[in-house]
């Protein structure tokens, strides 16, 4: 227990002053802040791989890190379409899992946001359509806003959330 | 692997590795891999492709390995809709759903019991094959559901829960069908190739130059490994050298994607198992060599770093210091977490014990690459077939022999130690020169092999040119094919709860098997 205490206290807080990239800190700092002051509560996102390749789920899981501290924003990743806000999808969307996508959206309670998740989310990336994918989301269910980027970088999925709920373009 | 007793000669056959081609007749099929699995091998892969256009049906092929190398046992299989080749998985139960897949999308039929679709899933008419080079695609064909049919346990107290394809965490589609009783695991039945993607399609409408891009997303966490086997396969049938420099480059992105990958599970194993501390340390220090990757490479997980002929673009020496420096710190770190879990008996418990692939099992399934070594398979392509530079950096072979969640944590952890050893060396002592020299004249209708061992194992690439630059085939195969089935002999006799645990130690690819 002590060695656990003694590692915690020795790694500190690095959420806000971490290292380089040092504008990157700022920018994270000024959009935890903004999300906090639209938001105002609690955000609850469930996420959907519609058939990515993993690689945006890799960056989806980054946001939990202490860098980006997701969860200390107070938005929250929920294991159920029913608990949720935001449906953060990742694609391309194949054929086997367009009517799964769809289940879940309808199972999200309004009011409700989608945010489309990495270049084959926003237009099917190098997968595209073919005989087993539909391409992007917005080809399945409504998206309110796209995240492209292969993956797209944990900071480029806080810009994306942080319009969603703010109703704008990401800036 | 000696198959002169069958009368059956080999031909050598373009590869990184040492590999022969080996023609068989479809009644020899059988004998072939009864022989081989005698003499020690094991499968690594299965695929069909169509023939018709070079005057034959279809062409089934079996990639084996033993310590010699590698072998591909082809069939040709005359008359594509009505021929049938023999079922290897009574000899290679890994193979059952490869061969299932094998006919969804090329038609070509095997003899097993178990005929039912496992590429397919209602997503296009069932008796259209995507993979025959006639096939054409409409758009009328809307996403369907297929009735799939589960094996059914019955008895007193049983019962059935039905999980996914849309998970509860982060975490790609699939679907799990429990059998339990009370909260013991009867039986557990994958179903798979949610996220198929109709890959190998796409590749034939690429150019050969372009592949090793669409290789590097089969698998997100995988794009160092596969864009390597892809192009080691281009280069293959090219005969084209890669710059030393090169290879040192691609090395130190494969062990780096290995770290990074192994303090990812690292941490989530240590969450999964109630321990959150685990999780926020771990992926802190991921953070860290995720941004350093950007720095170095351009890119957080180095997509589109490896190339044909080489690499993208060359380490800067302003990186080094920097890169040496964060791997002595990771390891000094991670092995101060390590004792922490070592000595955590609420994480121990759930970890001892727990999900168990005995070394027998293992052998028997065919378990493959970081898994396979927690279940006492010593094989790792680094050692056993090192080619440059990892013959001259003879890299630690790790294995633990319990098979339990315990084990797969202590190769990992023991991975990562060696790995950041390997990336230490490769960034000191990496030879100097370019890092990339061009591939030259593609002969077509020649195949290729790749095979890399990538941190969840052995990713293989075969690749068949076409004329005019382009793809006639590329089978890319991940060992999540081997592994996957596995989990349902682990799972048994364990609780429900133990599941995310047991299915996180193995960590397996959902849409590198998908395609």
């Amino acid at each position: 227990m002590l060695r656990i205490l003694r590692q915690i206290a020795k790694t500190g807080i690095v959420t806000e002053p971490r290292p380089a990239p040092a504008d990157e800190a700022v920018l994270v700092a000024r959009l935890q802040e903004r999300v906090l002051r639209t938001l105002g509560r609690a955000l609850t996102i469930r996420q959907v791989d519609a058939g990515s390749c993993n690689g945006c789920e890799l960056e989806i899981h980054a946001l939990g890190n202490p860098y980006y501290n997701i969860e200390g924003m107070g938005i929250k990743f929920v294991a159920s379409p029913r608990h949720a806000d935001l449906l953060l999808v990742t694609g391309p969307v194949s054929k086997h899992m367009a009517i799964a996508l769809k289940r879940t959206y309808d199972a999200t309670p309004e009011p409700k946001l989608v945010v489309a998740v990495g270049d084959c989310g926003c237009h099917g990336g190098i997968f595209g359509e073919g005989y087993a994918t539909v391409g992007r989301v917005s080809n399945v269910i409504p998206v309110d806003v796209e995240v492209p980027g292969c993956p797209p970088t944990p900071t480029a999925l806080l810009r994306g959330i942080l319009a969603a709920i703010s109703g704008k373009a990401p800036d | 692997m000696d198959f002169s007793r069958l009368g059956l000669s080999a031909a050598s056959l373009a590869s990184a590795i040492p590999a022969v081609r080996v023609p068989v007749g479809s009644g020899q099929l059988v004998p072939a891999c009864r022989l081989a699995r005698e003499q020690g091998a094991h499968l690594v892969a299965l695929w069909a492709s169509d023939e018709r256009d070079r005057g034959g049906g279809a062409m089934v092929r079996v990639l084996l390995q033993d310590g010699s190398g590698l072998a591909v046992l082809e069939v040709a299989l005359p008359d594509l809709p009505d021929a049938r080749y023999g079922d290897v998985s009574a000899i290679f139960p890994e193979a059952g759903r490869m061969q299932r897949a094998a006919f969804d999308l090329v038609g070509a039929a095997c003899e097993a019991d178990d005929q039912r679709p496992w590429a397919w899933m209602a997503g296009w008419p069932i008796d259209r094959f995507p993979l025959r080079r006639d096939f054409e695609a409409s758009p009328k064909w809307e996403p369907g559901q297929e009735d799939y049919e589960f094996v059914k346990v019955e008895g007193d107290g049983v019962h059935e829960i039905a999980v996914g394809p849309v998970h509860a965490g982060i975490i790609e589609p699939g679907h799990f069908r429990f059998q339990v009783v009370g909260e013991k695991v009867l039986r557990l039945e994958e179903r798979l190739s949610y996220t198929h993607k109709g890959i190998e399609k796409r590749f034939e409408a690429m150019a050969i130059a372009d592949g090793h891009r669409l290789a590097g997303r089969v698998s997100g966490d995988s794009t160092v490994a596969y864009a390597w086997a892809y192009a080691q396969a281009l280069e293959a049938i090219a005969g084209a050298a890669v710059p030393p420099r090169a290879l040192w480059l691609r090395a130190l992105a494969l062990e780096r994607e290995r770290i990074a990958n192994h303090l990812g599970d690292l941490g989530a194993l240590g969450n999964d198992g109630g321990f959150a501390f685990g999780l926020a340390q771990f992926s802190r220090l991921k953070e860290d060599l995720l941004r350093t990757n950007l720095a170095a490479f351009g890119h957080r997980f180095m997509m589109d770093h490896v190339v044909p002929g080489g690499v993208a673009r060359d380490l800067d020496h302003s990186h080094v210091a920097a890169i040496v420096e964060e791997a002595r710190r990771i390891a000094r770190e991670a092995s101060a977490l390590r004792e922490i879990y070592d000595e955590h008996d609420g994480l121990q418990d759930r970890f001892r014990a727990c999900g168990r692939v005995r070394p027998e099992l293992a052998l028997r399934l065919g378990l493959t690459g970081m898994a396979a070594r927690a279940s006492g398979q010593a094989r790792d392509l680094r050692c056993d077939f090192p080619s440059a530079p990892y013959d001259a950096l003879e890299p630690r072979r790790i294995v633990h022999d319990g098979g339990d969640v315990a084990a797969r944590v202590a190769v990992r952890f023991d991975e990562l130690a060696e790995s950041l050893r390997l990336v230490r060396t490769i960034v000191e002592h990496a030879p100097g020169g370019d890092v990339r020299a061009p591939v030259g004249d593609i002969p077509p209708y020649r195949l290729g092999l790749g095979c890399v061992e990538g941190w969840r194992g052995p990713v293989a690439v075969a690749l068949e040119a076409g004329p005019g630059g382009t793809i006639r085939r590329c089978h890319p195969h991940d060992p999540s094919w081997s592994n996957w089935p596995v989990i349902e002999h682990a799972v048994i006799g364990n609780i429900v709860p133990d599941f995310p645990l047991i299915n996180k130690s193995f960590n397996l690819s959902y849409s590198g098997q998908d395609l």
